[in-house]
């Protein structure tokens, strides 16, 4: 385990309480409503907040005890801040190497150029940041975080100060990055739907408690947190695909040993992307229905059920390994007897393939 | 000649008494005003007012003082410092106080308008307490540093009340140009005292315009 941060916060209008063993790789998303700690948490493992009583432990370092106190710019990470901050007096190209000069040579492992392409702003190095717009500014502060080569990457809400064209700009850079990658990365963000593209594990704050932390297709689907009563409540299923029909337009992927069809050809066979289902468009039979449009039928068997309010119920099932949410009227259930244990057969009606 | 040799070694010692006052109010005032834009002392309002004190007070009071404080019966006397009092170094320290919050104030507000975030940035891009003091907060509050080098320095210039309490008006050594004028008009020398006059007028507009043009050029800067 790469990362062990505790503390308890007590200030006059805001508690805190953080135990968490964060992993080695990855992304993993902290996930709350604004004023729920998040960026607290991450200010205290970059050591811009100075909490008493709390312990940060990377990879066996102690970056703070009781004792001893690391100070920021002697940790090994990388930051983004939610506004890009951009040094105003510096051109793009001094702003990425004000970081990378400071690191010792041997300690250097993402060159320049390497972040540069990544980000893919060459063009725009001689410029000031001023004229660049809000996501090209966002890109070169992504770029000046890795050229430090952090072995902790940090970000709080790196897209939350973007209108959601923009967002939809920078989101296929932030994925590339979760490909590439190699270190663990930290990702502060309220917008599901960048975590469901972006995270491999999910730690969810409320006002200051940590409310669960686990693989984030656990986290979706579990009925004790807040995620699966959303109304996009969502299942999320890492695909991959086998298969592609040119004629329909249709791909086949698969996943633990299920196979789904997804409409688009544009993946090739092999690669892997992420599937989400809604709650919303799930439905159940208690036998095997043909002559029905619905491509992606499923045996399942029922775990459990919770009301979410006077018409419908979160029913969550189990497809072999997979968990998934359906979300059914209160009517259905009971005219189905739908209770946990029995067998079912869930319709999906429809497969979105996330980027 | 229309000046005389007077007035020209009035006007060599002004420049020479404004570039010592300021070069020593922004040595001084640069690590004090950083320390006053960042602590959170929650009694740094009794500094700020000490600091604002000069610009209320009539000159002449602050002469007085400063007159008690360095003569040659004062307290610095008594503790066997030779007496400053009509010297050039007097004028200089007065001077000192007097524009004192003409170059803490806008050093303090440009200091202060950086905000913590471009601070937290160099941090996590590995730039020490030192290194980000010297590579991001004195870049950024270059136009705070103009204005403070500027009013600083025109603001000796233009002083008159504390100069003659502190310095009387001995020519070539005290004598600076505002008691020069003084003493032009006193003795109905109005052509020399135009020429002095309107010479200041424009030095300080071309100095003030130098300012405002420069802290407008700047703005598109800020984050």
């Amino acid at each position: 385990m790469s990362l062990e941060i505790s503390f308890n916060l007590q200030r006059e209008d805001f508690a805190m309480h953080v135990e968490l063993t964060l992993p080695e790789t990855g992304v993993t998303a902290i996930f709350g409503p604004s004023g729920s700690g998040k960026t607290t948490l991450l200010g205290a493992i970059a050591g811009l907040e100075n909490i008493p009583d709390s312990k940060v432990i990377f990879k066996g370092q102690c970056w703070q005890s009781n004792s001893s106190f690391v100070a920021t710019h002697l940790r090994p990470i990388g930051y983004v801040f939610q506004e890009p901050s951009l040094f105003p007096h510096l051109t793009i190209r001094q702003n990425l190497e004000y970081g990378l000069t400071r690191v010792a040579e041997k300690d250097r492992r993402v060159s320049l150029d390497n972040a540069v392409e990544l980000l893919d702003i060459g063009h725009l190095l001689k410029r000031q940041p001023h004229t660049l717009s809000g996501g090209e500014q966002q890109r070169v502060a992504i770029a000046r975080a890795l050229a430090v080569s952090p072995l902790l990457l940090l970000m709080d809400e790196p897209l939350s100060s973007l209108d959601n064209k923009l967002k939809q700009e920078i989101l296929p850079y932030l994925e590339s990055l979760h490909r590439e990658l190699t270190i663990p990365v930290l990702y502060v963000s309220h917008a599901t739907d960048e975590v469901a593209r972006l995270a491999d594990t999910l730690v969810i704050l409320k006002a200051g408690e940590i409310l669960g932390s686990g693989p984030i297709q656990d986290m979706l689907t579990r009925l004790d947190l807040p995620l699966a009563h959303r109304h996009d409540a969502e299942t999320l299923i890492h695909g991959t695909v086998i298969s592609i029909d040119p004629e329909f337009g249709l791909t086949s992927m698969t996943c633990a040993d299920l196979v789904f069809t997804v409409p688009g050809n544009t993946l090739a066979p092999g690669t892997t992307a992420r599937l989400r289902i809604a709650a919303q468009d799930v439905s159940l039979t208690l036998k095997k229905q043909t002559g029905t449009s619905i491509q992606n039928i499923f045996p399942a068997t029922v775990v459990e059920l919770q009301t979410e309010n006077h018409a419908q119920i979160m029913v969550k099932l189990q497809l072999g390994d997979l968990p998934l949410l359906a979300r059914l009227t209160r009517k259905s259930v009971e005219v189905l007897a739908i209770k946990p244990g029995i067998q079912v057969y869930a319709q999906i009606k429809s497969v979105a393939v996330l980027a | 000649m229309i000046l005389s040799n007077a007035d020209l070694s009035a006007l060599y010692l002004t420049l020479k008494l404004a570039l010592a006052s300021t070069f020593i109010l922004l040595a001084l005032g640069t690590p004090f005003a950083w320390w006053l834009a960042r602590t959170r002392w929650r009694y740094k309002f009794f500094i700020e007012a000490m600091i604002a004190l000069p610009l209320v007070l009539p000159p002449t009071v602050l002469g007085f003082y400063l007159l008690l404080l360095l003569g040659a019966n004062g307290p610095l006397s008594a503790i066997g410092a030779a007496p400053l009092a009509f010297t050039f170094s007097g004028l200089v320290i007065g001077s000192v106080i007097y524009s004192m919050p003409f170059v803490i104030q806008p050093l303090h507000d440009a200091f202060q308008a950086i905000g913590k975030r471009p601070l937290e940035v160099a941090a996590t891009l590995r730039a020490s307490p030192w290194d980000r003091f010297l590579t991001i907060a004195l870049p950024l509050a270059r136009p705070g540093f103009i204005t403070a080098s500027v009013l600083g320095f025109a603001h000796t210039i233009g002083e008159f009340g504390v100069v003659l309490m502190i310095g009387g008006n001995i020519p070539g050594q005290t004598q600076v140009l505002s008691i020069a004028i003084y003493d032009h008009v006193e003795s109905l020398g109005y052509a020399s005292a135009h020429w002095l006059s309107g010479g200041l007028i424009i030095l300080s507009f071309i100095m003030l315009v130098l300012v405002y043009a420069s802290n407008r050029r700047f703005r598109v800067f800020k984050i």
